[in-house]
């Protein structure tokens, strides 16, 4: 009764793990989505514009294997024996598919994983509000000296804010309830890598549905807390 | 803000001045052209070449995908052989899977634009009591990341007697409170007040209103989030798993799931099967082929919907 499941399921060896093993995925994760995508978009927004509507739908296409299909489709493709990438998986020093997806691999493997899947969009999006950004503006920064790095630094970027605050929100969301990745390469990442994980396990492997509730109570909390930070830095919600 | 951010007409993209960067052969300028097309390149391999990739290795044999060089196109004759492999699977499941995909993508797709684009409309374009508080709530629950809902969801089919019915995964999916934040600044931002004003005034109803106006120039949100919708169904994973326990309700995610498990490659135990690297690839490539053609189709739109609701909202 009262709070005992929440100190039960937090006292469980597996519970800081499993949200540790989240947070070293998560802190990769939103570091290269900001700055690859804001590069990559403003790349593709300050150059030879017709011809780079071929590379966004490059970019973009992987979003359409998101999901299980991009887990099997990687696990195969960091398979140094099998790798279009072989060379340089081995450059690493790692000769078999074993020494590749290791434990200690797996935040920066599904970090990989989830930026192909999932960068391409929001580089879409992102050049998509970046045509929204006057171009006077532009221009009159330009004939006041500014260069291509103050351009997207002082004016670009700010303006992009609300997009940069959402693409956050939605990375951090959706990275805390990562399942579908360590699920399917259990056999190298166990049955409680991550905090859903650890919640099904709880409710189908120990018929515990207090403890999976109160696992699916804290995740909750911190998603929403998080999110409402940025949405209050970031001014999201409000009309200016 | 809202005035500044409205996109410049189509001629105006590209009036940078050509002859800059003629009139000024330097040094740094072409440093930054090589260093822009080594960047923008490397992606492309990086994006690009796992799809390639997915496309040619079921023409090949599993052996010839470690020996052979990683891209190249094998037989006609290897991709009848893998099919038949990936067909034969548990006695073509993935027909099966298939199936059951479209079932929920189509059946939650059509439920989310009917709830939710009048849901949106009516928060944008009618004055109600508590009209501020449901605007607040759905913003709150869009943020709530769906998957910390999947257990509380699964005990509320259980005890609503729906869990293993195909409803235990249509209707949560279908709930969909960002589809209703779109229709919301989209009607907002592109809708006049004036417009129903008039029409309120020659007699029509909110209902006739909403029907003969609102309805027709909402298509491109009813676009997009039918398109948000439907992507989302098909590539979720944790919900039908949890839901749906038995192999002949699962959909194409979860099928490739146990298909994975069923490969020597990954699972050791397995034993002697036909699954191998080929037929992991085309298993994925036939299950994504939907969302595939649907993102294809929409890459335009989903910028259009998406950063309309941006600027206007």
């Amino acid at each position: 009764m009262g709070l005992g499941n929440f100190t039960r399921v937090a006292t469980d060896y597996r519970f800081f793990a499993s949200f540790g093993h989240v947070m070293l995925y998560l802190i990769q994760w939103l570091v290269v989505l900001l700055v690859l995508v804001l590069t990559l978009a403003l790349m593709l927004h300050g150059r030879m514009r017709r011809t780079t509507k071929v590379l966004r739908f490059l970019y973009y296409l992987p979003g359409a294997f998101a999901g299980a299909v991009s887990v099997l489709i990687w696990t195969i493709l960091l398979d140094p024996a099998a790798s279009p990438a072989g060379g340089l998986l081995q450059a690493f020093g790692w000769a078999s598919s074993n020494e590749v997806l290791q434990r200690d691999h797996l935040p920066t493997i599904f970090m990989l994983i989830a930026f192909w899947a999932g960068a391409g969009s929001w580089i879409v999006i992102m050049y998509g509000a970046l045509n929204g950004v006057p171009l006077e503006v532009i221009e009159a920064a330009r004939i006041d000296g500014a260069n291509t790095w103050q351009i997207a630094f002082r004016i670009q970027i700010p303006l992009l804010r609300r997009w940069i605050a959402y693409m956050l929100i939605l990375g951090f969301a959706g990275g805390m309830q990562v399942f579908v990745e360590p699920q399917m390469l259990q056999n190298v990442a166990g049955r409680s890598w991550s905090p859903n994980q650890l919640s099904y396990s709880f409710a189908f492997g120990a018929a515990d549905l207090n403890g999976a509730a109160a696992i699916a109570v804290y995740l909750m909390v911190i998603s929403l807390a998080c999110a409402m930070l940025v949405v209050f830095k970031a001014r999201l919600f409000e009309k200016e | 803000m809202s005035s500044t951010l409205v996109r410049p007409a189509a001629p105006a993209v590209d009036a940078r001045p050509p002859s800059r960067k003629r009139r000024r052969p330097d040094l740094s300028v072409v440093g930054a052209r090589v260093a822009w097309l080594i960047v923008a390149g490397v992606f492309v391999f990086f994006f690009a070449v796992p799809i390639l990739w997915m496309v040619l290795a079921p023409t090949r044999t599993d052996h010839d995908l470690v020996v052979g060089s990683p891209i190249a196109f094998g037989s006609w004759e290897n991709l009848k052989t893998t099919w038949e492999h990936v067909y034969n699977f548990q006695s073509h499941a993935i027909v099966t899977w298939m199936k059951n995909s479209a079932i929920y993508g189509i059946g939650s797709t059509a439920i989310a634009v009917v709830t939710a684009i009048p849901a949106g409309y009516a928060l944008a374009m009618m004055k109600f009591r508590a009209r501020k508080l449901l605007l607040t709530v759905t913003l709150v629950v869009m943020l709530m990341p769906a998957a910390t809902m999947v257990l509380p969801l699964y005990l509320e089919m259980d005890a609503s007697g729906l869990d293993g019915t195909v409803w235990a995964v249509i209707l949560p999916t279908a709930f969909y409170p960002f589809g209703t934040y779109l229709a919301y600044t989209y009607y907002v931002g592109s809708l006049p007040d004036e417009l129903l004003d008039s029409a309120r005034i020659d007699g029509a109803n909110e209902w006739q209103t909403f029907w003969r106006i609102g309805l027709p120039l909402g298509r491109p949100v009813i676009a997009l989030v039918m398109f948000l919708e439907f992507v989302h169904s098909w590539n979720s994973f944790f919900l039908p798993y949890v839901m749906l326990p038995s192999n002949d309700q699962a959909p194409t995610q979860v099928g490739l799931s146990t298909l994975l498990s069923a490969s020597v490659l990954f699972n050791p135990a397995a034993g002697v099967s036909e699954v191998g690297r080929p037929e992991i690839a085309l298993a994925a490539l036939i299950s994504s082929l939907p969302v595939l053609i649907v993102f294809i189709l929409s890459q335009r739109s989903l910028v259009e919907g998406m950063t309309s609701g941006a600027t206007k909202g």
